[in-house]
């Protein structure tokens, strides 16, 4: 095997232990859907009052958090308000700034009781997409491990997957840290989608792996077999990953703030679910085999 | 010459869909040549516009989530349809184009109001709809009113529920009591309300079956006879005005249990037109650039494939209309990542075609080959997304459904798209005037 899978490898495994250590030590900045509470979101038309001025306004309401965003937005977070005290905070603001062109864009209030179930949701549906991830694995490996150990695969394959999901987390702990931004529902539709294509393009370069060992037979050692395979599928893996993300881009770009985090958590993903196929699945895949030896 | 009937089919197929996804823009075209022609009385008639259904994240709304307490109901599914039920009337009463009120789970209502202006008032009057209950004495009720008297035994219900509630209720009306001239509420209980109402009364006969409307006594009449007919009075101390608000609310909607609001979710309708105008941008630009991407890297068969990519377009807009499917910011984004993983398969078939082509084949055997040879990969490499998304679909909440549904419908589209509609107009191109131009592929 070339020296820059090993180079490439230890670097993965350095990121994602990275993204790990950083998970765990300062935790996802979940969104109210998550923990419960309330958002108001609010935007002054005429331009914002000083944010510190609205803070004494709101002396009353216990426990306010006000972050200002954009050039005229203000975010205020809290517990859980009742309907009414969402409209006395408002009027509280109309009463104190009647000038300020206030405008209500987004309220979201969640119970914790359902901020609860929507986590053992997600948990739920991301242990059922691994589940038929791994069911599927074991159906399409099943015809290859004629050629190679099927678990060797199917392994490598879950590796790479974890790999591609476990660093955006990572990094998603840290953005979240250093500016605030919030894990929300619909990143676990990011998470899953990622999961699906991480398998995918790890299978297409197995596949070719497959094909030519059955063509190739011995004469080549087995790490040049999987680095013609990976050359093979290189170009239909960066078109396949280029096109996808110039999607994404587009999103990012120009679909707006409330799904600009989601879009970036997909560009990451599903780059790592192409960058994981060929420097993480492939090289564990050849140290694997040299254990073994056996595969044609 | 053979007639191409799959490609014919694909060419009227695709104007067939481009009238019903883009109907203003051939009614515009209609208009015009209605106007340009003026052939007597006769005109060409409009085609229907059959419109896209947008989630409230884009036409600003707001989505209501209702716990109900349903620990004193028997038949729980059965009170929730009343929730339901009465509810919908309520939401009705205030005219919103297309309300949703649904039952979710056990013991949940959602309520879906899109393009509403005041949400709070929305919220008051879903809110305030009275729950009206019978309750009767059980056998310590005056030794628990003794003991509250003395300050003990506080946290017991003196009375317990009959079982007799809003649900049970058929009309109220305003009546006038023949000797005291006060206003008073008379109810008309449906036929199984009757029923109860007469063993309730025959049972406590003498005793106090008292009414309370959303948790308060209102009145404690004492039971003179057994009462078969299935109507009640509610008298009291009221005031004609009280009496008449109490009317309306009763005939709007007695709810059978009662329900707390537990999750709100609002959107300004200005930001819903701003995330709309917004997604619509990056839809166009997500497109544009994947087209160019195509077009530069695998000329020919990239245009092709951009053809392809149109017709996808149409057809799974028309899915969005047909089946339909409630556009969110999330379901678009879940298109327009779909953009790019449509041509995917076009990618694995395209890489495959240039790989048989280097090695010396003819155009049409080249083409052959890459379709059947890339076939098993491109299955493969849609069917993680599939079971990604159908599970999102399955076990998460709508506005991440939002996503799956656009997404599946996406992949299992592109599969078709990408190999016959591909394969149909590439075969355009297979015939011996193009062996000596392989630089166009």
């Amino acid at each position: 095997m070339n020296k820059i899978y090993t180079i490439m490898f230890w670097f993965s495994v350095l990121l994602a232990t990275i993204a790990v250590v950083a998970t765990l030590i300062l935790g996802l900045n979940l969104g109210v859907d998550f923990k419960g509470g309330s958002v108001i979101e609010l935007e002054f038309l005429n331009g914002r009052p000083e944010v510190e001025s609205i803070q004494k306004a709101l002396f009353d309401f216990k426990e306010l958090t006000l972050t200002p965003f954009g050039s005229s937005g203000l975010m205020i977070r809290t517990g859980e308000l009742s309907e009414q005290n969402h409209q006395d905070v408002l009027n509280k603001i109309k009463l104190v700034f009647p000038a300020s062109g206030l405008e209500e864009r987004k309220f979201d209030s969640v119970g914790p009781l359902i901020g609860n179930e929507l986590k053992n949701k997600s948990v739920i549906a991301i242990i059922w997409v691994l589940l038929g991830v791994i069911i599927y694995i074991a159906t399409v490996f099943r015809k290859l491990s004629r050629v190679l150990p099927g678990w060797a695969m199917g392994i490598a394959a879950i590796v790479a997957l974890v790999h591609d999901v476990v660093i955006p987390t990572g990094i998603f702990a840290l953005l979240g840290h250093f500016y605030g931004i919030e894990i929300s529902a619909i990143f676990v539709a990011a998470a899953l989608t990622v999961l699906g294509y991480s398998v995918s393009d790890t299978v297409v370069v197995f596949d070719r792996v497959r094909e030519n060992v059955l063509k190739g037979g011995v004469k080549d050692s087995f790490g040049a077999v999987v680095h013609k395979s990976i050359m093979q599928t290189l170009t239909r893996s960066l078109n396949t990953t280029f096109t996808t993300l110039l999607s994404l881009v587009a999103i990012y770009l120009f679909g707006g703030e409330s799904i600009k985090y989601f879009a970036l958590a997909l560009i990451m993903g599903i780059f790592l679910g192409a960058y994981s196929s060929i420097f993480v699945a492939s090289p564990l895949l050849v140290w694997w085999n040299k254990g073994g030896g056996r595969y044609g | 010459m053979k007639v191409n009937y799959l490609l014919i089919g694909i060419i009227v197929g695709s104007l067939l869909l481009f009238t019903f996804v883009y109907p203003q823009g051939v009614n515009d075209g209609i208009d015009y040549l209605n106007w340009k022609l003026e052939i007597g009385n006769w005109k060409l008639s409009h085609v229907p516009n059959v419109p896209f259904r947008l989630g409230l994240d884009l036409l600003g709304g707001t989505h209501l989530v209702y716990q109900a307490d349903l620990s004193k109901s028997d038949n729980k599914s059965d009170a929730m349809q009343g929730v339901r039920d009465v509810i919908e009337r309520r939401v009705n009463f205030f005219g919103v184009a297309e309300p949703l009120v649904q039952v979710s789970g056990q013991d949940r209502l959602i309520v879906e109001l899109a393009g509403i202006n005041d949400v709070s008032q929305a919220i008051k009057l879903i809110g305030e709809t009275p729950f009206l209950e019978f309750k009767e004495t059980k056998a310590d009720t005056q030794a628990i009113l003794d003991a509250q008297q003395k300050g003990q035994r506080l946290n017991e219900d003196p009375l317990q529920a009959t079982g007799l509630n809003g649900k049970h209720l058929k009309r109220a009306a305003v009546v006038f009591d023949q000797q005291t001239y006060q206003s008073q509420v008379s109810l008309e209980l449906n036929e199984e309300g009757a029923k109860l109402f007469a063993e309730i009364t025959k049972k406590n006969l003498g005793k106090i079956v008292a009414i309370y409307l959303d948790g308060v006594p209102i009145s404690t009449p004492v039971v003179q006879s057994e009462i078969k007919d299935g109507n009640a009075i509610i008298s009291g101390k009221f005031t004609p005005a009280e009496v008449k608000l109490l009317t309306t609310r009763l005939n709007s909607g007695a709810l059978p249990v009662p329900i707390s609001l537990i999750s709100q979710q609002t959107i300004g309708a200005s930001l819903g037109a701003e995330s709309l105008s917004k997604s619509l941008k990056a839809g166009i630009y997500g497109l544009i650039l994947v087209a160019l991407f195509m077009i530069l890297f695998y000329r020919l068969p990239g245009v092709v494939s951009v053809v392809a990519l149109a017709i996808y377009v149409l057809i799974v807009l028309t899915f969005y209309k047909l089946i339909p499917v409630t556009l969110t910011l999330a379901g678009i984004s879940g298109f327009i990542l779909s953009l790019g993983m449509a041509v995917d398969a076009n990618v694995l078939i395209f890489a495959r075609m240039r790989e048989e082509l280097k090695a010396g084949k003819s155009i049409r055997a080249s083409m052959h080959e890459g379709f059947s040879r890339a076939w098993l990969s491109v299955r493969d490499s849609h069917v993680t997304t599939l079971i990604g998304a159908f599970v999102l679909y399955v076990f998460t909440t709508s506005i991440v459904k939002g996503f799956a549904l656009t997404l599946g419908v996406g992949v299992l589209t592109s599969l078709f798209t990408a190999t016959v509609v591909t394969r149909t107009l590439l075969n355009l191109f297979s015939g011996q005037k193009f062996e000596n131009k392989k630089w166009l592929f």
